[in-house]
């Protein structure tokens, strides 16, 4: 007997492929629907407020950090900003010291000086190997514990002061004249910028080096004093006051922040200095062999040489350690940093009582943190990538 | 391939079927025979664990009271110690069947998060604490002042309040456990502590010296702590709730954990008697046995007790209660349960 068209129909490879995947998906869009469903239905069921008009309403509550204009008055929403700058605040400023710091003991560990290598590594093996939660409490409570009360506060020139409420700093005031300055400074930016340029091109058609680096900070560091003192320093400080309990005025650091970006550049260090390393190792010992023969120096033999080739085996787990870095510092609820997680999964939750939607904000912001975090370094990976010869 | 989709299609019902097998909290607690009661992570007086893990205090004792007035045991509890972030998520997820953990009843937890709140088993308001060595004794001197709390509280709402209508800066530093903002205090990171005056006066006792700091006299705000439940059970909510003003009304008429058996045996008061559970089959609408009451104070005792015994003068909390809102309504305070009839 022949086979039917119907049968063939039925049999065919693709045709059933399909089939078996359509009821997968359409099983998948059921049990989500399933689960919305019933949430929805549950919560009406329970009495629960839902919905996002919530974040235009009043707070109601005070933030101890915020990097806008925040008040009692202001919406969740202005609440949820303040968190994100902050959570963002902490972010970036942990990844630039962990970069560095991760880096310097990176190199440390490889040196041929038995004591610096030695030291590099019961750094990274300790820091390593204790829990990041447990370093953010040690650091906060070691930070206030070292640090005076505001009345006996350690003194710099009247005008930084230090104590257990943060550190205070003058806030710098430009007048109007001042904008002079601020041109030239970035017109001597622009200069440095074509004397780099200038002197890559003329070393690679004679051979003849020029310290573009030392001439150009002597020029922006120079031109711009030079500035202030002509115009007669247009510059006024905001000093921070001893006022009631604390210092008012100038800038200030709190305690909190301090101990938190602390921990986590010093954790992550320890990750990124191994990740640093076992970039570094991962160059055949030949192309240092090779880099010296011709008569390069230590120093430029790592810079010219080692570095280039690493980055390519060093940027995607550096990224890891980026992203670790960011979601880590959700922690900072423990030592009461105001961060997104604090104030917008914690006291605005609690205040509105709207967990699904608040939650499900803060994923995804934090989601689009690490995304954008990745694109950035795979951009950069890019970049760096050695193309195989 | 029918195996499958016979499968597939039983796998379906089933999902869909879940929601159908719901049943009323109390026919369940009865059915497995113990419930979850969401108490603090320690709070001495209110709810705290002792050395081998027993928990006792005030806000403890309501959930014994309702574990005696539905088993005649007050011990068929489970105790989920929760910080404030974590409690109404636990209570409206299931996790918990009764939050007994000094929470304020205010109208957005009743209305808007999907909470009934049964009752009032201590009156309380927001106070400050201070180190004496500051001098401070007013909470109008606080301008300017770093003040530090806990999470999740509406004592973060009542602050901004106070110093936003007394026109003070002030610098919130604010925890998410109980016991990082004692620590931080005591480390000299706030001027002043504040949470409700009983939370106050309870962790005060676990400062490296309790005598150095003062509580100061202004109360900024109201605060009725009390039992929560689910919203939307009302049987449930009926054994909490007369569960506690039971604890009340025995106080009122004399029926306490020392005397409730002797009183029992001779009384010829028809209100101690129907509390006694020999007249007026008080337990049929709670779905309760008649004795639920007379367990209550026998195995817990009357609310009187229970405050002497826990955050009374007598006790490391010390809170006076004569003078207070927490005393019976015939001596002043505001403690007034209906009729158990």
């Amino acid at each position: 007997m022949r086979p039917s068209k119907f049968s063939n129909f039925i049999f065919n490879r693709t045709v059933q492929g399909t089939f078996y995947q359509a009821i997968t998906l359409s099983l998948v869009i059921l049990g989500v629907y399933y689960i919305v469903q019933n949430t929805a239905e549950n919560m009406m069921a329970r009495g629960l407020a839902s919905g996002f008009h919530f974040l235009g309403v009043e707070s109601q509550f005070d933030i101890g950090m915020t990097l806008i204009e925040y008040s009692p008055t202001s919406t969740y929403f202005d609440a949820f900003i303040v968190g994100l700058l902050n959570t963002l605040l902490v972010a970036g400023i942990g990844i630039f010291f962990a970069t560095i710091v991760g880096f310097a003991f990176g190199i440390m560990r490889l040196s041929s000086n038995w004591l610096i290598a030695k030291i590099a590594e019961t750094y990274i093996e300790v820091i390593r190997n204790i829990p990041l939660l447990l370093q953010i409490f040690f650091w906060y409570f070691a930070v206030l514990r070292a640090l005076p009360k505001p009345k006996q506060s350690l003194e710099f020139m009247d005008s930084i002061f230090l104590n257990n409420r943060g550190l205070f700093l003058p806030d710098p005031n430009f007048s109007e004249s001042s904008s002079v300055i601020f041109n030239l400074f970035w017109i001597t930016i622009v200069i440095s910028i074509f004397i780099f340029v200038w002197s890559k091109r003329r070393q690679n058609r004679t051979g003849i080096t020029f310290p573009a680096f030392y001439v150009s900070a002597a020029l922006i560091v120079g031109v711009f004093f030079a500035a202030l003192a002509a115009t007669g320093f247009p510059v006024s400080f905001d000093i921070p006051e001893l006022k009631g309990f604390n210092y008012k005025g100038g800038m200030k650091l709190i305690p909190e922040l301090v101990a938190l970006t602390f921990a986590l550049s010093m954790y992550t260090a320890a990750f990124i200095a191994e990740v640093v390393r076992a970039g570094i190792m991962a160059i055949s010992k030949g192309q240092t062999e090779a880099a010296k023969s011709v008569g390069l120096k230590d120093g430029l033999v790592l810079r010219l040489i080692i570095i280039p080739q690493a980055l390519r085996v060093i940027v995607p787990p550096l990224t890891n350690q980026y992203l670790n870095l960011t979601k880590n510092s959700s922690l900072a609820a423990a030592i009461a940093y105001p961060d997104l997680v604090l104030v917008f999964a914690g006291t605005a939750l609690m205040q509105t009582g709207q967990a699904i939607e608040i939650i499900g904000m803060v994923m995804g912001v934090y989601l689009f943190l690490s995304l954008f975090t990745s694109i950035i370094m795979n951009l950069f990976n890019r970049i760096t990538k050695v193309g195989e010869r | 391939m029918n195996n499958i989709k016979n499968a597939i299609l039983g796998l379906l019902c089933s999902v869909l079927m879940l929601p159908a097998a719901y049943a009323g909290t109390l026919d369940t607690v009865k059915e497995q025979g113990f419930f979850n009661c969401g108490v603090s992570q320690g709070v001495p007086g209110f709810s705290n664990p002792d050395e081998n893990g027993n928990w006792s205090g005030i806000d403890v004792d309501v959930c014994r009271a309702v574990s005696a007035a539905i088993f005649g045991d007050a011990d068929k509890v489970k105790y989920v110690p929760l910080t404030a972030k974590e409690r109404f998520t636990a209570l409206q997820a299931g996790e918990i069947d009764v939050l007994s953990r000094n929470t304020t009843w205010t109208l957005s937890r009743d209305a808007q998060i999907g909470l009934e709140f049964a009752g009032v088993n201590f009156y309380d308001g927001q106070g400050f604490m201070v180190r004496k060595d500051s001098g401070i004794t007013s909470a109008m001197e606080l301008d300017s002042a770093s003040v530090c709390t806990n999470l999740g509280t509406t004592t973060e709402l009542n602050m901004a309040d106070f110093f936003r209508a007394n026109s003070m800066a002030y610098e919130p530093v604010v925890f998410e456990k109980a016991d990082e903002v004692v620590n931080a205090y005591d480390e000299g990171r706030c001027d002043t502590y504040t949470t409700d005056k009983s939370g106050l006066a309870a962790q005060r006792t676990k400062l490296a010296d309790p005598d150095a700091h003062v509580v100061l006299p202004e109360t900024i705000s109201k605060e009725p702590l009390g039992p929560v439940v689910r919203e939307g059970d009302g049987d449930w909510a009926d054994v909490v709730r007369w569960s506690l003003n039971a604890m009340i009304e025995a106080e009122e008429f004399g029926l306490t954990n020392s005397n409730v058996k002797t009183t029992c045996a001779i009384t010829s008061n028809p209100v101690v008697a129907r509390l006694c559970g020999k007249e007026g089959g008080t337990g049929a609408g709670l779905n309760l046995g008649d004795s639920w009451s007379y367990d209550i104070v026998s195995l817990v005792g009357n609310y009187g007790d229970v405050y002497e015994k826990h955050v009374g003068e007598n006790t490391p909390v010390g809170l006076a209660r004569a003078g207070s809102p927490n005393a019976s309504y015939k001596n002043g305070g505001v403690l007034y349960a209906p009729p158990a009839r």
